[in-house]
């Protein structure tokens, strides 16, 4: 066992009690109504609840209701990270309740969806905070019988004296333990001793998904609800001129039109704030189709802004924003990134004299890698509810960053952070879009406005064309060979609009004497940001692409170069700053040569291998596919991990192979383009996402067995299997694929 | 704006919505009906798909003027207590990442299941193809409709 000091403190329980109001707290709002639960449907729900600390109450009967901190956006820690608490108070799974916490700062760390951190950062505080309810209620039973407390032991919401024979469910001693002294220190369970952890767990809203009941943003209602819709600007570089509401406003039910504005003026934007389209002219009205449909008759017009600079402060401190003015075209960013690829750019890692190197080559492979534009699409179109009075705010709905958000609203409306109240419901999907919470912000000023809860909501078009795209890459990869056909020198200059996605100081840089890393972007008034892996999603496909074309010159064996590659790198690495564990990074391209059969079941198969570190984890993957260049058909994408421990296996599978299945997706078929500032696709019919058809027939997914603290997982498995689709392709086609999409693209036509 | 008699559900409702409403307005926004999902607007992601007697239609499109007195049924409606066959089966291979598309994706399953109890793969993949999963569920998808129909 571990024995580690408590962080929770007297004055976040206090605090907790307040917010909930303590004692009787069934029901106290919309989304502890909505409290979702783990235990069988005829759970019988306590008469008083106890609580105990702001992550858990417990009632008189020995249920259970564990908070689920951070926002669900499809992740699973609604279920599980109340698993993670659940373990360390021993309590029995089927008797927990499960309630989504609104947004805390005093109770809780990092409510953010973002980063595949939400378990790797929370893990520490989720024990604890499990393992300090259990030691109060072993405190309150040891007072109660009068032992001594180290005498105690617990299991399954049960507490026992071994040497009198007594006995006592949680709920018996909950009301004494609440009164009790927060604990300074707690005992951890040995990771050996996990009974929840490590089993898998259903769904805890899985019931009420599947009978549709309202969990999401867009289902929340409140009594006398209008709602609202934007009018944002057709193209990037345009703004709002002035509109006419008149034909509008004697539509059926429409009751206001006017134009709001995301900052004030002297506010500087964070990192989650966005500049896309900062003055809107917002539509309110009766009934969703009322507003959509009189949102054709209003009359607008734009014009385009001149060139500005934007202060903007963000996670690497502040910086001035160049943002450009004029309607840019894809054809144009094209033909830019060519020749910015063409010119020296900004060395950001240089081992050993790789210039000395490329000219002693005896040979040198060169290869360029593109990849579009790309927007998240989310299922549940963007939309937020909004109560906002001269003193207060009330926030409902699906965003991924409340408490950054919180911040720019408080800003933005004058109120204390106090006075603004965010609630999280569970998320239709999100990718890193609803980090972006400008539609918070907009639902806040629009009920402002309009002196009456609101709920705003988008259209699939205002989505898709209102920005915050993954940028478009560029990236040149050389190889040195000498006589020998061994690596001597590896070289990448990577670009893109308006950022780029280099990682300089990842694989393979350490592996090889002669490096070097350079960077480029272009700058645009294209908006972009974090797209689920950021820079890796683009990275992993034109790496391990290159990898394997180099693999195939040297006359290698794809993962036999890559392990000899790690080998180098653990055992002798070149430069300090290499941020991967080469061990792990070897064993997940083991583990998958392994369960793929790679060596021995290889003959006949179109297969193609790669594997990645991102967000703290290491992932691999085989691919087989059969068909010809137009309909592939993916056989086959075997999966190998290393995430440290997995709280709930069968979740993790899940989202597993949902991000083989979305990358797939993604280099297939996924791009946006623009014409005159203007994205040419703007919903399903035109921006094509991956089908039933298309998807793989089969995913098996393995997990390297360790005690490492949780790592990231929503992300690591994404990148790398478009690399390996590449891969597979160019074995079944014998075409190279670099640009993506696979199917067509934009960048060769 | 008119009058409309609707039956959802074995329920019988009045609604007085513009004649242009689609169904999916008039089960969300009138009836209280959240289950049905808005995806897109234009029948291309199948996430508002409910059933007009026994077939599966997309209600961003089918307006409500259109409906007459054919029998609707929503995710809401499927089943008494939630037990239909690909319900359960949905919760025992733990189907959903974030469950936004899933009732429609049931919903087009059940109506593919009515007439065509045993579907083949290669059947059950042509059917969903309508209906997207932007969390890529798929394959679990195809394994619920599979156990739902040998059940």
């Amino acid at each position: 066992m571990t024995i580690v000091k408590t962080e929770l403190n007297r004055r976040s329980f206090i605090k907790s009690s307040l917010l909930t109001g303590g004692g009787l707290l069934i029901g106290f709002n919309w989304l502890a109504a909505a409290c979702s639960t783990s235990a069988s449907k005829g759970q019988s729900i306590p008469d008083e609840w106890f609580e105990i600390n702001g992550y858990l109450k417990i009632g008189e009967n020995g249920v259970v209701t564990i908070m689920s901190p951070n926002p669900e956006i499809g992740q699973n820690v609604k279920t599980s990270m109340p698993m993670i608490v659940a373990e360390e108070l021993d309590v029995d799974w089927k008797n927990v309740l499960v309630e989504q916490a609104p947004l805390n700062t005093a109770i809780f760390n990092r409510q953010l969806a973002g980063g595949s951190d939400s378990i790797k950062q929370s893990w520490p505080g989720l024990r604890m905070a499990g393992a300090s309810a259990r030691k109060m209620l072993m405190d309150a039973a040891a007072k109660k019988w009068n032992v001594p407390v180290e005498e105690i032991t617990t299991e399954l919401g049960i507490l026992y004296h071994k040497n009198s024979g007594k006995k006592a469910g949680y709920g018996e001693v909950a009301s004494a333990a609440a009164q009790l002294p927060v604990p300074k220190e707690v005992e951890l369970k040995d990771l050996k001793d996990f009974k929840i952890i490590g089993t898998s767990k259903k769904n805890v809203d899985g019931h009420k998904i599947v009978v549709g009941q309202p969990l999401f943003g867009l289902d929340y209602k409140k009594e006398g609800m209008l709602i609202a819709m934007i009018v944002h600007p057709p193209a990037f570089g345009m703004k709002l001129k002035s509109f006419d509401a008149t034909d509008v406003k004697t539509k059926p039910g429409i009751k206001d039109v006017f134009q709001i504005k995301l900052f004030n003026d002297d506010y500087k934007p964070q990192w989650c704030d966005t500049t896309s389209f900062t003055e809107l002219v917002a539509i309110v009205g009766n009934s969703t189709w009322e507003v959509m449909s009189a949102k054709a008759y209003l009359k607008v017009e734009w014009e385009p802004f001149a060139d500005y600079k934007i202060a903007m402060a963000g996670w690497g401190g502040d910086q001035l924003v160049n943002v450009p003015s004029g309607l840019e075209s894809t054809a144009d960013h094209n033909a830019k990134m060519v020749a910015a690829a063409a010119k020296p750019g900004k060395i950001e890692r240089r081992d050993g004299n790789p210039e000395e190197a490329f000219k002693k080559a005896a040979k040198v492979i060169e290869r360029t890698y593109t990849a579009p534009f790309l927007a998240h699409t989310p299922m549940e179109p963007m939309n937020f509810f909004a109560d906002v009075s001269a003193d207060n705010a009330i926030l409902v709905g699906p965003i991924q960053s409340p408490e950054y958000m919180e911040k720019t609203l408080s800003a933005r409306l004058g109120l204390p952070l106090e006075k603004i109240d965010i609630q999280m419901t569970r998320m239709g999907g999100g990718f890193g879009r609803r980090l972006y919470g400008h539609f918070m912000v907009e639902a806040a000023l629009i009920s402002q406005k309009v002196k009456a809860p609101v709920k705003l909501i988008y259209t699939r078009e205002d989505e898709i064309t209102f920005g915050i795209y993954r940028p478009a890459y560029h990236a040149l990869y050389r190889a040195a060979l000498d006589s020998n056909n061994n690596l001597t020198a590896f070289h990448v200059k990577m670009g893109g609009v308006p950022e780029n996605a280099l990682h300089a100081n990842r694989f393979p840089a350490g592996a090889v004497d002669n490096y070097l890393a350079e960077s480029w972007a272009i700058e645009s008034n294209i908006t972009v940001g974090a797209m689920r892996a950021p820079g890796s999603n683009f990275n992993a496909v034109a790496e391990q692409s290159f990898l394997d074309e180099l693999a195939e010159a040297m006359g290698k064996d794809p993962i036999q170069f890559r392990l000899d590659l790690l080998k180098r790198a653990k055992e002798n690495p070149v430069g300090e700053k290499n941020d991967y564990d080469a061990a792990r990074y070897a064993g997940v391209i083991e583990l998958v040569r392994d369960k793929s059969g790679w060596e021995k079941d290889s003959a006949g198969k179109n297969r193609g291998v790669a594997a990645y570190f991102c967000h703290s984890s290491y992932v691999a993957n085989v691919v087989d596919i059969t068909g010809d260049k137009d309909n592939p058909v993916i056989q086959k994408v075997y999966t190998a991990i290393d995430c440290g421990v997995v709280v709930n296996p069968d979740a993790a599978i899940n989202m597993t192979e949902g991000a083989i299945v979305d990358g797939i997706g993604q280099s297939m078929y996924g791009q946006l383009t623009f014409s005159k500032g203007q994205p040419d696709q703007d919903n399903f019919d035109s921006y094509r996402l991956i089908r039933h058809t298309e998807a793989p027939k089969e995913i098996e997914v393995h997990f390297v067995q360790n005690e490492i603290h949780p790592t990231g997982l929503g992300e690591p498995p994404y990148p790398p299997v478009m690399g390996a689709l590449a891969n597979a392709l160019y074995k079944a086609t014998g075409d190279r694929y670099r640009h993506q999409p696979f199917i067509k693209n934009s960048f060769e036509s | 704006m008119a009058i409309f008699k609707l039956k959802v559900n074995r329920k019988e409702y009045q609604v007085d919505v513009d004649p242009s409403t689609p169904m999916l307005w008039v089960l969300r926004d009138h009836l209280n009906l959240v289950g049905t999902k808005f995806g897109c607007g234009m029948a291309q992601c199948g996430a508002c798909t409910i059933h007009l007697d026994g077939v599966a239609v997309r209600s961003c499109i089918t307006f409500v003027d259109s409906v007459g007195d054919k029998e609707i049924t929503t995710i809401e409606g499927l089943s008494e207590n939630g037990d239909h066959p690909l319900q359960q089966a949905w919760i025992e291979h733990d189907v959903p990442q974030c469950g936004y598309c899933q009732s429609g994706q049931i919903m087009n399953a059940a109506a593919l299941l009515k007439v065509n109890p045993h579907p083949t793969d290669e059947e059950i993949e042509s059917a969903m193809n309508g209906n997207i999963c932007r969390c890529g569920t798929y394959t679990r998808i195809k394994a619920a409709i599979k156990t739902a129909a040998n059940s």
